[in-house]
C-alpha cells in the first residue's frame, strides 16, 4: 500500500447533535483527521442507503453517519430509524464485498466534540489499513458486471 | 446543463481560515467550476462590506445562486440569507460551506485543509444549483405558557409572565411549590431567612389571577410544536377536596401514622401520612401519601375524615388527566444533591454523626425536626467540634467532574451558624479552594475567617470511628492531608457535615425525552449556546431555567427564570413566528398508498386519505426530519431544502478529486 | 467448570485448612480445581525485594506450566499473595516485551515458555462469587449460619491494584459480605476491611505489626463480631497466631477466631467441622461456632441503635 494513500470519508452529520459536536470540536481547536468531508442533514434519519452507496460509488473509501444519542434525537426517534436502516445496509454491503468498517454509525451529542473527533480519527486509521475501496474492482468485477460475493457469515446467521 | 449563475465567496475570517486554508487558491479554483460566474475571496464576509460585495454581485451580475464558504451555518446562515433577500434573491437560494469549524480550525495540515475546503465549496456549488425558492411559514403563538417546576426559578418566571398579562400553568410534582429554597434556613451572603423571602412570592403565585397552579401534578406527554403544544398533565389525587378544605390542619394532627419525610426533611424528620410539606405550603391543602396511609394499605383508620370539620377528605378521589394548550414551555425542574453513600469512605449511613449539608440545613432551620437545635444523631448531645468537608461528589473524576458552585458558600454559612448557636464549638473546614465568586461572597468569607473557623486545605481520605490514638475513642476521626504543611493527620470531631454537590435530577433523562430535549452526559439539560443562549434549548418553544441547566445559586436561578420569561413574552408579543420551510411534501401522483411513511412520523404529521388512497403531510405539524423522505419506496416524498437531487449533487461535489478516477460511470444522466 | 489450581506454599502447611475447606466446597459448587503439576513457590514478597528477574521467572514458571498443561485457560489461586504475584507477572510481561523475552529466556532453560495473557489468573473468591454465583451458593446452604456475627476481612491484596481488572470497590468491597449473608450469617460492618494485616512485618518489626493487628481486632470487637472471615493465609496467620502476642503487648483480651470464608461456606453446606480444618486454629473457633444451629431471630438492627424518642432517623443504606 503506498504511503500517500489517504482515505476519504463522506460524513453525514445531523444538524442538532453531531454537526454541532463537529462545530464544537472546531471551536475548541480540537484537531482530528481532515479525511472526513461533512454533509449536513437535519436528522440522521434523512440518510438513505442510496446516499451511502452513491458516496462509495463516487470514490469515497468510507461513510460516517453521525446522530444524536438514542433518546436524545431532536425529532424523537429519528436516530433509531437510522440504526435500523444501518443494520440492514451493513448486510447488503457484506454481500457486495465491502468491509464493515467502511460504513459506520456513531452517536455524538452536541457537547461531545471530542467524541466525534475520536470517531473520525479511529475510522480514518481503520480505512488507512484497509486501503482504498475501488468500487469498480470490488463490486463490479473486471468486466463491469456485478460480482456475486459468497458471504459465509450470512449463511451462519440463518 | 443548468443555466444558473452562481457566485462563490471565500472568507478569510482574518487568519482563522486564511491561516490554514489557501483561500486565494480556492477562490481562483472555484472560478473554474461549472456555473460559477464570479468567485471572490474577502477578509470578513460577514462584515457590512463583505455582505455588500454579495449584494452588488447579485444585482450587477444577475446571480441566481450564492455560495459563501466561511464559518458554521449555525453562526451566519441567517446573516447571508438576509443579505440575499435584501438584494432581491430568495434567501433559500443560498448555501454555506463550513470551512472554519469543520476545516481550518480542526486541522493544521494546510494541504489537506485546502483540499477539503475545495471539496466543500464544490459540494456547495453543485448543491445550490438544485435549490428552490422557498417561503418561511407563519406559526401562531398560543399566549398560554407551561412552567414545569415550582422552585424559585419557576416561580420567578411564572410571576413575570403573569404580571405581563398572560396566562401561566405552573406544574409542580410535590404537594407545594417552593422547591429546595423552601428547605433552606439562611441564604448566603446576606443571611436572609430563606422562607421569609420566598413565601411572599409563593403567596403571589397563589393569588395571581393569571397563574393556574397545578401542584401534586406531573407532565406525562407533550405533543405539538412551538406556539402549539398540547401537554398532558396528571393531576394526582390529593384525596382532599380543595373546594372544601380550609387548611386548618386537624387531619394532620389526628393522623396516627408517622413516617420519615425523605423529601422535605431530607430523611431527618417525620411527617404524617396526610401531610403538608411545611407549614407555609402553597397551596395549603394537604395530601394523603397512599403508600403510607393506613386506610389505603389496610382499610382501617379514616381518622382524618372523622375529624375534618369541613368534610374535605375524599378517599374516592381520582387522578385527573388534563390537556393543556400552550404556546411555550419553561422547564425549571431543579436539582438533586449528590448521594454520599457512593463514597463509602465518608461513612454516611454507617456512622451516625455524619450528615449531609441538606440534613444539616434542616437541622439548623427553626421550623425543622430539631427546632433549630444543632445536635448529634441521638437528638440530644450538642457537638463540640464539627468538621465540614467540601467537594463531596464534586471536582472528582470518580463521581462528578464539575464544581457545584454553591457548596463553598453554604459551607461558610454553616460555619457561621455553628458559631452563632454553639459559641464554644470548634469548626473545621476541609477545602480544595474557596470559591467565593459573586457579589459580597469574598467579603463573607473574610467575615467567617475572623470568627475562628479553622480552614484546612486538603481532601479528606476517610471518616472513621476506628479509634487508634488517645482522644479518639467515641469520636469520628477525619483522616486528611494538610497540603499547606505537607502532613497527614487525624482529627477527632463529634460531627461531620458533607458538603454534597449539585447534580441533575435523577429522572432528568426521562423528562428530557418527554419534551424532546437533549441532556448532557451528567444529566443537566443542554442549552442552545453555553455563552450566549443559556436559557434556550435546541427545541423551539422550550426554555430551561435554573439548576436544571447546571449548578447555580438562587440569584442565578432567578435571573434565568426572568430571562426565560422574557423570551417567552417576546414570542407571545410577536404573535406569529416564522418557521423554516424545511418540510416534507408528498406528490400524490407518485404515492402508491403503501403507508410506510404514516407510522414513521414522530409528530403524526402524515395522514392517509382513505378515499384517494394516498398519504399527505400536514405541513404545519411537519418538523422536517426527513425520515419519511428516506423511507418512501416510490420516492414520492420530497424534503424541501434537503432533496435527493441536492444531497446527491453535494456528494458528487465532495468527491471532486477522486470522482474522475474511481467513480463508476453513472447510468443516470444526472 | 474446570480450573487450573495453584494452592501455593501456605495451603500445604499453615493454611491447610483453607485448602481442605476449598476442596470440600468445590464439589457442591460444581467446580473442578485441578492442581498444576510440579508448581513452585511464588516467592511471596521476599524474593521480589532481592532480585527481580529471577523472582518474576519463578512466578512465570507456574504460568508456563499452567499454559502448557492446558487444563483450562483460567488459573485459580486461593492465596491473595500468590494471586497478586501471578497477575502482576502476567501483566508486566504483557506490558514489557523485554521483560517477557528475558523471562522466557530463563524459562527456556527448563524447556518452558509463557505467552503473556494465555492464562487468566483469578482469586478463589472471584470465581465463587462471579462464576458460580450467589444463587447456586444459596441453593447449597442446608445449615444457615443464623445468629453468627461475621466480620468480612478482605485484606489489602485482592481489591487493589487490580492487575487483572478490579474485583470490587477498592475502598468498600462488598462481595464477601454478600456471600456470607447468603450463607445466613449476620454480617457486621467492618470499616477496616481492606486495611493491611501487617504482612511480614511480624518478622521485621513486631511493634509495628502488633499495632496493625491490634487495630483490626479492635475494630472487629467494637462491632461485636463473633468471627472474622478472611480470604488470605497471611491475614489469617497474623490475626490468629499473633492474637495472643497482641493481647500480651497491649494488655488487651481479644478472643476472636479467624476463619477462612470457605470454612464458613463448608459449615453452611452441612460439612462436619473437622473436614474443614476447624479446630486447628490458635484462637479456637468452636466456642463461637457453637452459636450456629441455634435458630435465633435475625436482629437486623445495627449494634448502636437507640430507640430513644429524641433520636434523629438514620439514612437508609441499601442491603447489598
Amino acid at each position: 500500500m503506498d504511503n500517500s494513500y489517504e482515505p476519504i470519508i463522506v460524513g453525514f452529520l445531523c444538524n442538532w447533535c453531531s454537526y454541532r459536536a463537529a462545530d464544537l470540536a472546531g471551536t475548541s481547536r480540537l484537531h482530528y483527521a481532515p479525511n472526513m468531508r461533512p454533509i449536513r442533514v437535519m436528522c440522521s434519519a434523512r440518510v438513505e442507503p442510496q446516499f451511502v452507496l452513491k458516496a462509495l460509488r463516487e470514490g469515497a473509501d468510507g461513510v460516517l453517519i453521525a446522530g444524536c444519542h438514542p433518546g436524545e434525537c431532536h425529532y424523537v426517534d429519528g436516530n433509531i430509524k437510522t440504526l435500523r436502516r444501518y443494520e440492514l445496509l451493513k448486510r447488503m454491503l457484506r454481500q457486495l464485498g465491502i468491509e464493515e468498517e467502511r460504513v459506520q454509525l456513531v452517536w455524538a451529542a452536541a457537547s461531545e466534540g471530542n467524541v466525534l473527533a475520536d470517531a473520525v480519527n479511529r475510522m480514518t486509521e481503520q480505512l488507512r489499513r484497509l486501503g482504498p475501496l475501488r468500487w469498480r474492482e470490488t463490486v463490479l468485477g473486471e468486466d463491469g458486471r456485478t460480482v456475486e460475493h459468497v458471504d459465509d457469515t450470512m449463511a451462519k446467521e440463518v | 446543463m443548468s443555466e444558473e449563475r452562481v457566485g462563490v465567496y471565500i472568507c478569510h475570517c482574518g487568519s482563522n481560515i486564511a491561516g490554514t486554508v489557501a483561500v486565494e487558491e480556492v477562490s481562483q479554483w472555484a472560478a473554474g467550476l461549472p456555473n460559477v460566474v464570479v468567485s471572490r475571496d474577502y477578509k470578513f464576509m460577514c462584515s457590512s462590506l463583505g455582505q455588500e460585495l454579495v449584494e452588488k454581485d447579485i444585482k450587477e451580475l444577475g446571480l441566481t445562486r450564492v455560495v459563501v464558504a466561511a464559518c458554521s451555518p449555525h453562526m451566519h446562515e441567517r446573516t447571508f440569507r438576509a443579505t440575499c433577500e435584501r438584494a432581491g434573491l430568495n434567501p433559500f437560494l443560498f448555501e454555506m460551506a463550513n470551512i472554519r469549524e469543520l476545516d481550518s480550525w480542526a486541522t493544521d495540515d494546510r494541504v489537506a485543509a485546502t483540499q477539503k475546503a475545495k471539496a466543500m465549496v464544490s459540494a456547495a456549488v453543485r448543491r445550490v444549483i438544485h435549490h428552490q425558492p422557498l417561503q418561511l411559514l407563519p406559526v401562531n403563538i398560543n399566549p398560554n405558557t407551561l412552567i414545569v417546576g415550582g422552585g424559585i426559578a419557576g416561580i420567578t418566571a411564572a410571576l413575570e409572565i403573569a404580571n405581563a398579562g398572560y396566562h401561566v400553568y405552573l406544574v409542580e410534582r410535590e404537594p407545594s411549590i417552593g422547591g429546595h429554597m423552601a428547605q433552606l434556613d439562611k441564604t448566603f451572603p446576606t443571611l436572609d431567612c430563606s422562607a421569609c423571602i420566598l413565601t411572599p412570592k409563593m403567596v403571589d403565585v397563589a393569588q395571581n389571577k393569571n397563574i393556574t397552579l397545578l401542584s401534586w401534578s406531573q407532565v406525562e406527554a407533550v405533543e405539538g410544536y412551538v406556539g402549539n403544544f398540547t401537554v398532558t398533565v396528571r393531576k394526582k389525587a390529593r384525596h382532599v377536596n380543595e373546594e372544601k378544605c380550609t387548611g386548618c390542619g386537624i387531619c394532620i394532627e389526628k393522623c396516627p401514622k408517622r413516617v420519615i419525610d425523605e423529601v422535605f426533611e431530607a430523611g431527618l424528620g417525620y411527617r404524617k401520612a396526610i401531610y403538608r410539606p411545611f407549614p407555609q405550603a402553597v397551596p395549603k391543602y394537604p395530601v394523603i401519601d397512599t403508600a403510607s396511609c393506613i386506610f389505603f394499605q389496610r382499610g382501617k383508620c379514616k381518622a382524618c375524615q372523622m375529624f375534618c370539620p369541613a368534610e374535605a377528605i375524599d378517599f374516592e378521589q381520582q387522578d385527573q388527566i388534563l390537556k393543556l394548550e400552550v404556546g411555550n414551555i419553561i422547564l425549571a425542574t431543579g436539582y438533586d444533591t449528590f448521594d454520599p453513600r457512593r463514597i463509602p469512605q465518608y461513612g454516611y449511613g454507617r456512622l451516625a454523626n455524619v450528615f449531609t449539608s441538606l440534613e444539616f440545613e434542616r437541622m439548623v432551620n427553626a421550623a425543622g425536626p430539631t427546632g433549630g437545635r444543632i445536635v448529634l444523631r441521638d437528638g440530644v448531645t450538642t457537638p463540640k467540634s464539627v468538621a465540614i468537608i467540601h467537594c463531596v461528589g464534586s471536582r472528582d473524576k470518580n463521581y462528578n467532574e464539575h464544581c457545584s458552585r454553591v457548596c463553598c458558600m453554604y459551607s461558610l454559612k454553616f460555619s457561621h451558624l455553628l458559631h452563632e448557636r454553639l459559641p464554644d464549638a470548634q469548626v473545621y473546614e476541609f477545602y480544595i479552594d474557596i470559591r467565593a465568586t459573586a457579589k459580597r461572597y469574598e467579603e463573607f468569607y473574610h467575615r467567617i475567617l475572623e470568627e475562628g473557623t479553622r480552614f484546612i486545605r486538603g481532601r479528606v481520605a476517610e471518616v472513621t470511628d476506628a479509634a487508634r490514638l488517645p482522644g479518639e475513642e467515641g469520636k469520628l476521626i477525619v483522616q486528611y492531608e494538610d497540603t499547606l504543611i505537607g502532613k497527614q493527620r487525624r482529627l477527632p470531631v463529634d460531627m461531620v457535615i458533607l458538603s454534597v454537590g449539585m447534580e441533575a435530577r435523577r429522572d432528568s433523562r426521562e423528562l428530557a425525552q418527554i419534551f424532546g430535549l437533549g441532556c448532557e452526559y451528567n444529566g443537566f439539560f443542554i442549552e442552545r449556546h453555553p455563552k450566549l443562549d443559556p436559557v434556550n434549548t435546541m427545541t423551539e418553544g422550550i426554555q430551561i431555567a435554573g439548576a436544571c441547566q447546571g449548578p447555580m445559586a438562587i440569584p442565578e436561578a432567578v435571573a434565568q427564570g426572568a430571562a426565560a420569561a422574557a423570551r417567552v413574552l417576546s414570542l407571545i408579543s410577536q404573535g406569529t413566528v416564522m418557521m423554516e420551510p424545511v418540510r416534507a411534501h408528498i406528490d400524490a401522483e407518485k404515492c402508491s398508498g403503501c403507508r410506510i411513511c404514516n407510522n414513521l412520523c414522530p409528530y403524526n404529521a402524515i395522514v392517509f386519505h382513505e378515499d384517494r388512497k394516498v398519504s399527505e403531510v400536514i405541513t404545519a405539524l411537519c418538523q422536517g426530519c426527513g425520515a419519511c423522505v428516506a423511507a418512501c419506496p416510490s420516492a414520492a416524498i420530497t424534503g424541501a431544502h434537503f432533496t435527493d437531487e441536492q444531497v446527491m449533487a453535494q456528494i458528487e461535489g465532495m468527491l471532486w478529486d477522486v470522482q474522475p478516477q474511481f467513480a463508476v460511470t453513472s447510468t443516470e444522466t444526472r | 467448570m474446570k480450573y487450573g489450581y495453584y494452592p501455593g506454599c501456605s495451603l500445604e502447611r499453615n493454611a491447610a485448612a483453607y485448602h481442605q475447606s476449598a476442596m470440600a466446597v468445590a464439589g457442591p459448587l460444581g467446580i473442578d480445581l485441578i492442581e498444576i503439576d510440579d508448581w513452585n513457590c511464588c516467592g511471596a514478597t521476599e524474593y521480589f525485594s532481592i532480585n527481580l528477574l529471577p523472582a518474576y521467572a519463578l512466578v512465570a514458571r507456574n504460568l508456563a506450566l499452567a499454559q502448557h498443561q492446558g487444563v483450562s485457560d483460567q488459573l485459580v489461586a486461593p492465596c491473595s499473595a500468590c494471586f497478586l504475584n501471578l497477575t502482576k507477572t502476567d501483566r508486566y510481561m504483557a506490558d514489557s516485551p523485554k521483560l517477557a523475552a528475558d523471562i522466557n529466556e530463563a524459562l527456556a532453560a527448563g524447556g518452558l515458555h509463557y505467552t503473556p495473557g494465555s492464562v487468566r489468573v483469578r482469586h478463589l473468591l472471584d470465581i465463587i462469587v462471579n462464576d458460580v454465583g450467589y444463587d447456586v451458593v444459596a441453593a447449597r446452604v442446608s445449615k444457615p449460619l443464623i445468629g453468627l456475627r461475621v466480620a468480612a476481612y478482605y485484606g489489602c491484596l485482592i481489591v487493589r491494584p487490580g492487575y487483572g481488572g478490579m474485583l470490587d470497590d477498592p475502598e468498600h468491597p462488598t462481595i464477601m459480605d454478600k456471600l456470607l449473608r447468603v450463607l445466613g450469617a449476620e454480617v457486621v460492618d467492618f470499616p477496616l476491611r481492606t486495611q493491611c494485616c501487617g504482612g511480614h512485618m511480624t518478622q521485621i518489626s513486631q511493634e509495628v505489626a502488633y499495632e496493625m493487628i491490634r487495630r483490626l481486632l479492635k475494630n472487629a470487637a467494637d462491632y461485636e463480631a463473633d468471627v472474622i472471615a478472611t480470604a488470605c493465609p497471611m491475614c489469617q496467620l497474623n490475626l490468629d497466631a499473633y492474637q495472643a502476642n497482641v493481647n500480651q503487648f497491649f494488655k488487651t483480651d481479644y478472643m476472636i477466631p479467624v476463619l477462612y470464608f470457605t470454612q464458613l461456606m463448608g459449615l453452611a453446606f452441612g460439612a462436619p467441622p473437622d473436614e474443614l480444618g476447624i479446630g486447628k486454629e490458635f484462637v479456637d473457633a468452636r466456642p463461637a461456632l457453637s452459636k450456629i444451629g441455634v435458630a435465633m431471630p435475625s436482629s437486623g438492627t445495627p449494634r448502636r441503635s437507640e430507640t430513644s424518642k429524641e433520636a434523629l432517623p438514620m439514612p437508609r443504606l441499601e442491603e447489598e
